[in-house]
């Protein structure tokens, strides 16, 4: 089945794309990350234009973290208190994210430093996360205490401006979950995605959450940074697609059911070892991608394409 | 194509060779198009458009279909640290968003070289202007150029060869110009020259216009002009089908 796109200006397989919206809404609602680190390159792959790939992608997100939010709701995993303070700092993120997306754009370096920044974070996160989770089945399967120790956080202790998060049973500095909110939104603009791979892990070590807790705020943080990314997109770019964003939400949100089910049937550690090796798989192929001559050196871009709008006979 | 379309070609044919038959006060060149407007709809996946004419013989027909300008960037990569980075950049203006070429026999065997490059024929003649040449040297803007070329190939916007012009007899003469589903919108020149003697003897143009229609073109418009608007509207769609996915779910 055929679809035109109208605003990435091509013509698709509808049914590959409700495939990909499928596959990446079950890891989305299994992991609680929004998976545009691999829906943005799946895009790509498939010919969608990389802006219109990103803010599409966006917007899809939204879609996705309200259905997975509301599983994750409905179960009472959601910290709002917490949530609502990672957001403040993520939008002033997303804001000094997109100055620096502007500034990127006009030295005309864009593409590789969102290349190189999906390379350097993934394969960061990755790697920790691997190395935590396989020592935690390591220690699960000599038999010891399961319960993991929280990293040394005393330098937390030391920051101003406390408050207590009765529903995480945290009392910490409101700066920490803030500066992570930040971080995440700033990955949010540059990088097109919702930034779940990076504030699941954060959220788990630096801020010492209980992993339940952990998913169901990451993706309630998410709606409204994805949302503001939607909106600045459309008005800036205008590389929102609504059709291509229907089909990819259409099979993300079945498949973000489906993956919030199943979160259940993993333990902890398991389910961030896959996710990790996951996000380790898809840096190692963009690291890949830069090392590796391309087929041409020589690539184009087109400019004022919107300058056919209106035209009729 | 539509059935209609096809009882026009065969009316205007027919007419069209016998005022030909007239004698020496005909034009030498007539064509036409079947079809003047390429709507492009959601369901759209690329077309056929049949160019039909008539000549007074003898001589050679070229058709070549131009799609609107636009300014391309036309980017290097150079491995810096064993990265690849692109290092240099230059831009084109003018450049055709589509470009394709048919003929009845190859263009070489009847065209001059002048003739070739003057009329824009074939991708080797096809004039692609560097902004701010003064900057770089002959080689440089050559191997850009070819980048350009090459890239435009590889999106199937660019072809040296779109059709075949068959003659039906020696005055006759129709074409199948075919566009692929990522054909630019606006308006295309389709030129037909007819070629004696090495050189253009006639020549002719038509427009073709191609355009969204129905709802993708609206939703296209509407995002273009109100982005804000339209960026609120998907965040609703989006919140909307994400919450009714999830009541439908609990209940399922």
């Amino acid at each position: 089945m055929q679809v035109y796109l109208p605003i990435a200006e091509m013509t698709v397989n509808a049914l590959l794309i409700l495939g990909m919206g499928g596959l990446v809404g079950f890891l989305s609602g299994m992991f609680g990350v929004g998976g545009g680190f691999l829906m943005t390159p799946l895009l790509i792959f498939i010919g969608v234009p990389p802006a219109v790939a990103v803010g599409t992608q966006a917007n899809q997100l939204v879609a996705a973290s309200v259905s997975g939010v509301m599983a994750h709701w409905r179960r009472g995993n959601v910290d709002v208190k917490l949530g609502s303070v990672m957001l403040a700092g993520s939008i002033v993120g997303t804001v000094i994210g997109i100055w620096l997306f502007n500034l990127l754009q006009r030295l005309g370096q864009i593409d590789l430093v969102i290349q190189l920044s999906y390379v350097i974070f993934l394969g960061l996160i990755s790697s920790l996360m691997l190395t935590e989770s396989v020592r935690a089945m390591v220690r699960r399967r000599r038999g010891r205490s399961a319960r993991e120790k929280g990293p040394q956080r005393a330098w937390q202790q030391a920051l101003p401006f406390k408050m207590r998060f009765e529903k995480s049973r945290l009392y910490i500095s409101v700066l920490v979950p803030a500066a992570i909110g930040a971080l995440g939104g700033l990955l949010v603009a540059i990088m097109g995605i919702g930034g779940g791979f990076f504030l699941v892990p954060a959220m788990i070590y630096l801020l010492g959450m209980p992993v339940s807790m952990v998913a169901g705020t990451s993706l309630y943080q998410i709606i409204f940074t994805t949302a503001v990314a939607t909106l600045l997109h459309a008005y800036q770019n205008q590389t929102v697609d609504v059709f291509l964003a229907i089909l990819l939400l259409a099979g993300g949100v079945i498949g973000a059911q489906f993956g919030t089910r199943s979160a259940g049937v993993l333990r902890g550690e398991q389910a961030r070892a896959l996710l990790a090796v996951l996000v380790l798989g898809v840096c190692l192929k963009m690291a890949v991608d830069l090392l590796t001559p391309p087929a041409d050196v020589y690539s184009i871009e087109m400019l004022a394409r919107n300058a056919a709008v209106g035209e009729s006979p | 194509m539509r059935p209609g379309a096809w009882l026009r070609i065969v009316l205007l044919a027919g007419m069209l060779s016998a005022g030909a038959g007239r004698g020496a006060g005909a034009q030498a060149l007539v064509a036409d198009l079947s079809e003047h407007l390429i709507a492009i709809s959601t369901a759209f996946t690329g077309t056929e458009v049949v160019l039909f004419g008539s000549i007074e013989p003898p001589g050679d027909v070229v058709v070549v279909v131009r799609g609107p300008p636009d300014a391309v960037v036309v980017r290097r990569k150079a491995p810096t640290a064993g990265i690849w980075i692109n290092e240099a950049s230059m831009t084109f203006a003018d450049v055709p968003s589509f470009y394709g070429v048919a003929s009845n026999r190859p263009v070489r065997e009847f065209a001059s070289e002048a003739a070739l490059e003057r009329h824009n024929i074939g991708l080797d003649s096809l004039r692609l202007d560097a902004v701010a040449p003064e900057q770089y040297n002959p080689e440089q803007i050559a191997a850009f150029r070819a980048g350009l070329i090459r890239n435009m190939q590889e999106q199937g916007v660019y072809g040296a060869d779109i059709g075949r012009v068959a003659f039906l007899g020696d005055r006759l003469f129709r074409t199948t110009l075919s566009f692929p589903a990522n054909v630019p919108t606006g308006q295309f020149i389709v030129s037909v020259l007819l070629f004696r003697n090495g050189e253009v003897v006639a020549a002719q143009t038509t427009p073709l216009f191609v355009s969204k229609i129905g709802l993708g073109a609206e939703v296209f418009t509407f995002a273009v002009r109100h982005g804000a608007a339209y960026g609120a509207i998907a965040i609703v769609l989006a919140v909307a089908s994400g919450w009714l996915a999830s009541v439908i779910f609990r209940r399922g």
